[in-house]
């Protein structure tokens, strides 16, 4: 169980990994995430499932290298190695109906999950318009993959060596300006990316989407590690979520418990001499 | 063992009477100094030797009305298991227990003896609060088998297989023990465990230095040497979803315990730093975060924590943050401690360990710094009024008697709740206050046909020894409506189960 069947360096510190996992392809729907354990006294990390083969019975993952246990995931397991755990899929899936015309924003690490809501949406008769976002050209990914799930796709990066130079949220600004009629936004990517696209929307009234990555343990809504302030109410992001709307999310408190545990990361990747640098 | 090294111990010679000294005074538990213990996660109580394990058992009178066998809730043949020690046969007292329980070596610890079966003896009309220490000599059985080579295998043999199949869902000790008693009778059983780990609170909540983990996997091994196929790392309803479990079994158990953990609903609780106690023990027990940066999983280290609450959580809490190597580490509560629900042994070792409690402080919000971490709580003293529907004195708030106290970690153990992910899932399942599920008083059967339920999740968060009754009676419940499905199993009332 759990064997890893395939691994790609996708970019710098960027890794794709597909396990085998038979329930959690077979039960999986776009927006839900699973939580790994590489060794028995591993942490648990949540990561999204950007795609899974229901008939092979595998799952696909896309993760930055950005602490220890990323770090030990990406150095330490190659094809052919088992993980010591694995369970999903976890939260609510994303909603999806035919909402006529959306905008799917993917930024960085984000990008890999939008790939099966994109799919879903348009199963659902949607016209997809996909903005991928990027630092830069060589760290760029799964470009044609979302493509092929798009009517349109608009690649950014920050300094302008692919694409149109600029933020994701310059690409949505020129569809608005454009006269695009826009239904919904869904935007999945670094917390300030995804709070920009959401203040963004707000005053133009388009329903916004984004999908939360608090710190989690259990992620079943045992814990309460992953709650946070939306619309007024705490919610627990692992089984309320992780997709809530980006115009009543609490993002101040969202930066805060994302910092809860900054100096024992630190610590850990000293204390085990990790250096990140994965080409 | 020798026939003359066990007279030396003191045993009952084969064929002889045994000539009880109920009179002797109890024997106490050797424990780790207060001083060391709190700089590690040992066990605390460090268990009773061969020596004294016959000391304790010549004590007995075993009875031939036992009054301690009505109070256990399992009704374990006391006198039954300790006359073996008397005698000796020490693999053979656990054998003895198993039949009525199968996780002896976690009952020996936690279970609320004081109250039941020991507050039963009838040693305490002649030789008053010196009882029979059951519970002790129960974890001395279990431990002597258990550090055997194959003590944690099953030695029975089991009927004859019938045709049906199983689903146990949570593997606590409500799931554990319905799976091994269904087992037992010859079907075939398949427990989930949403967690990596099987063993529920056992495993996650319960503190190591009160029930190592090992001894929970050991005795969780027994119960897979009956037969019983546990599967962890699969949620039912997001891996498998419920109504491919109703069409799959012929019978469902849901042991999924109360893990929601219920929050204050206060200013300020969703500052950095401010743990629900489910959190805070989940990355202490189940991930080890006391041994970061050797295993992976981070936890806060309080310099000085605050607690809210009273139960055996909140003193759970308070004595890990000391161990955390925290300098102050208190329990604010409502009431007072006359009120408290924690057991006395856990009360008087948090206290010996250098745990404070503020009683009758409430409160009221929690003040952050400049980052987003709590940096101090805002209370306010409460007086006791009248006494509310459970006969407790509901406490009130004092006007204008606000005041504040700094701390760097806060736990909030003020209860747990189930979860709804089951209960929302299952059409037509009866529940009390959203979640709690009610079953027949009798059979355990659950409003769903063939969906039965018991332990935390039919009574919100109470005990382990609960738990376990609850599972043998519903195995009991299960076998017949497997034997006899077009029974009248409904229309039926159901009702709040005790
Ligand atoms: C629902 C969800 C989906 C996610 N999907 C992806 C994904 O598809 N690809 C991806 O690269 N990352 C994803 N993440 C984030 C990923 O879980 C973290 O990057 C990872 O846990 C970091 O672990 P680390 O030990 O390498 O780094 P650490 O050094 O421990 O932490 C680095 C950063 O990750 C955050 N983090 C640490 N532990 C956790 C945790 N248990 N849960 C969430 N965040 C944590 C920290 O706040 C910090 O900002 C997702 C998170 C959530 C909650
Ligand atoms: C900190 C703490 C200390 C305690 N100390 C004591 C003590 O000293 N003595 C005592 O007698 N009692 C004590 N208790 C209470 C006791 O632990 C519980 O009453 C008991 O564990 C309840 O057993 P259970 O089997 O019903 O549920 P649990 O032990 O809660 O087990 C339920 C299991 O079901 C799993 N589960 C839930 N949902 C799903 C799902 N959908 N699919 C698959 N699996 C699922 C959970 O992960 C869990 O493993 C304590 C409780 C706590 C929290
Ligand atoms: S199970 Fe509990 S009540 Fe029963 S004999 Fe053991 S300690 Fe006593
Ligand atoms: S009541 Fe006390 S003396 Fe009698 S059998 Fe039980 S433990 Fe022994
Ligand atoms: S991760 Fe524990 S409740 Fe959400």
């Amino acid at each position: 169980m759990f064997e890893i069947v395939s691994k790609k360096i996708l970019a710098e510190n960027v890794v794709e990994m597909t396990i085998k996992a038979e329930r959690v392809a077979k039960a999986h729907k776009p927006g839900q995430f699973l939580i790994l354990m590489n060794y028995e006294h591993s942490e648990r990390i949540p990561l999204t499932i950007a795609d899974s083969d229901k008939e092979k019975g595998e799952v696909t993952i896309v993760f930055l290298v950005v602490g220890f246990s990323t770090n030990e995931l990406a150095t330490n397991f190659n094809v052919g190695d088992k993980l010591y755990s694995v369970v999903g899929p976890l939260g609510t899936p994303t909603h999806i109906e035919n909402f006529g015309k959306v905008v799917v924003i993917g930024g960085g690490l984000g990008v890999a999950p939008i790939y099966p809501i994109c799919k879903g949406l348009k199963e659902a008769g949607n016209e997809v318009i996909s903005i991928v976002g990027f630092r830069s050209k060589n760290l760029m990914f799964w470009v044609q993959r979302i493509e092929s799930v798009s009517s349109r796709i608009i690649v950014t990066t920050d300094d302008g060596s692919y694409g149109m130079k600029g933020f994701v949220t310059n690409a949505l600004q020129k569809l608005y300006d454009e006269k695009e009629k826009i239904d919904r936004v869904i935007a999945i990517g670094p917390p300030i990316m995804m709070k920009n696209v959401s203040k963004m929307t707000l005053p133009w009234g388009i329903p916004t989407f984004v999908s939360l990555n608090t710190i989690m343990v259990d992620g079943t809504g045992m814990c309460g590690g992953c709650r946070l302030e939306i619309g007024g109410e705490t919610k627990f992001v692992c089984v309320d979520g992780p997709d809530f709307d980006g115009h009543k999310v609490n993002w101040d408190e969202m930066e805060i418990r994302m910092k809860v545990y900054k100096n024992q990361e630190q610590q850990i990747l000293e204390e085990h001499n990790c250096k990140i640098g994965l080409r | 063992m020798d026939k003359k090294e066990l007279l030396e111990l003191g045993v009952v010679e084969e064929g002889k009477p045994k000539k009880p000294t109920p009179r002797l005074p109890r024997r106490e538990i050797a424990c780790q100094d207060p001083k060391e213990r709190i700089k590690n996660f040992n066990e605390v109580a460090l268990g009773y030797t061969l020596k004294d394990a016959v000391y304790e058992a010549m004590r007995c009178l075993e009875c031939s009305k036992p009054r301690c066998v009505v109070a256990c809730p399992v009704h374990i043949d006391i006198p039954s298991f300790i006359g073996l020690i008397a005698r000796g046969k020490f693999e053979e007292a656990c054998e003895d227990i198993r039949k009525y329980n199968s996780l002896p070596a976690v009952c020996g610890r936690v279970c609320p003896q004081e109250n039941l079966c020991e507050a039963a003896c009838i040693i305490n009309d002649t030789n008053p609060k010196n009882p029979i220490a059951i519970g002790r000599l129960e974890r001395f059985a279990a431990d002597y088998l258990l550090s055997q080579e194959n003590g944690n295998e099953n030695k029975i043999e089991i009927r004859h297989k019938t045709p049906f199949k199983v689903a146990v869902i949570g593997s606590g000790p409500t799931g554990l023990t319905c799976a091994a008693e269904l087992a037992k009778m010859g079907h075939t059983v398949h427990l989930f465990e949403a967690l990596h780990k099987p063993g529920g609170v056992m495993m996650y909540g319960i503190p190591e230095f009160r029930l190592p983990k090992e001894i929970v996997q050991k005795e969780i091994n027994y119960v897979r040497s009956l037969g019983v196929n546990i599967e962890t790392n699969c949620i039912i309803g997001k891996t498998i979803p419920v109504s491919d479990i109703m069409n799959e079994f012929d019978a469902i158990y849901i042991g999924t315990g109360a893990g929601f953990p219920n929050m204050m609903h206060i200013p300020g609780e969703n500052f950095a730093g401010i743990y629900s106690a489910n959190e805070f023990l989940t990355r202490v027990n189940l991930m080890r975060a006391y041994e970061f940066p050797k295993s992976s999983t981070p936890i806060r280290k309080p310099k000085k924590g605050v607690v809210v609450g009273a139960g055996f959580t909140a003193f759970d809490v308070v004595r890990i943050m000391l161990r955390l190597g925290a300098d102050e580490a208190e329990i604010v509560y409502r009431r007072t401690r006359k009120e408290m629900p924690g057991r006395g042994e856990e009360i008087e070792h948090s206290q010996e360990e250098g745990a404070k409690i503020r009683e009758l402080t409430n409160p009221v919000r929690f003040i952050g710094d400049e980052n987003g971490f709590v940096k101090a709580v805002e209370v306010q003293r409460m007086e006791l009024g009248e006494p509310d529907s459970s006969g407790r004195r509901r406490p009130v708030p004092v006007p204008d008697s606000n005041y504040i106290i700094d701390t760097d970690l806060v736990v909030i153990a003020i209860g747990q709740t189930p979860n709804v992910l089951i209960p929302s899932a299952l059409k037509n399942l009866s529940t009390r206050w959203g979640s709690v599920i009610n079953v027949n008083r009798e059979t355990y059967m659950t409003s769903v046909p063939k969906v039965f339920a018991g332990g935390d999740a039919i009574t919100g968060a109470a005990t382990v020894i609960l738990a376990i009754r609850a599972a043998k009676e519903a195995s009991r419940g299960i076998d017949e409506f497997l034997k006899d499905p077009q029974k009248k199993w409904y229309p039926q009332a159901f009702s709040e189960k005790k």
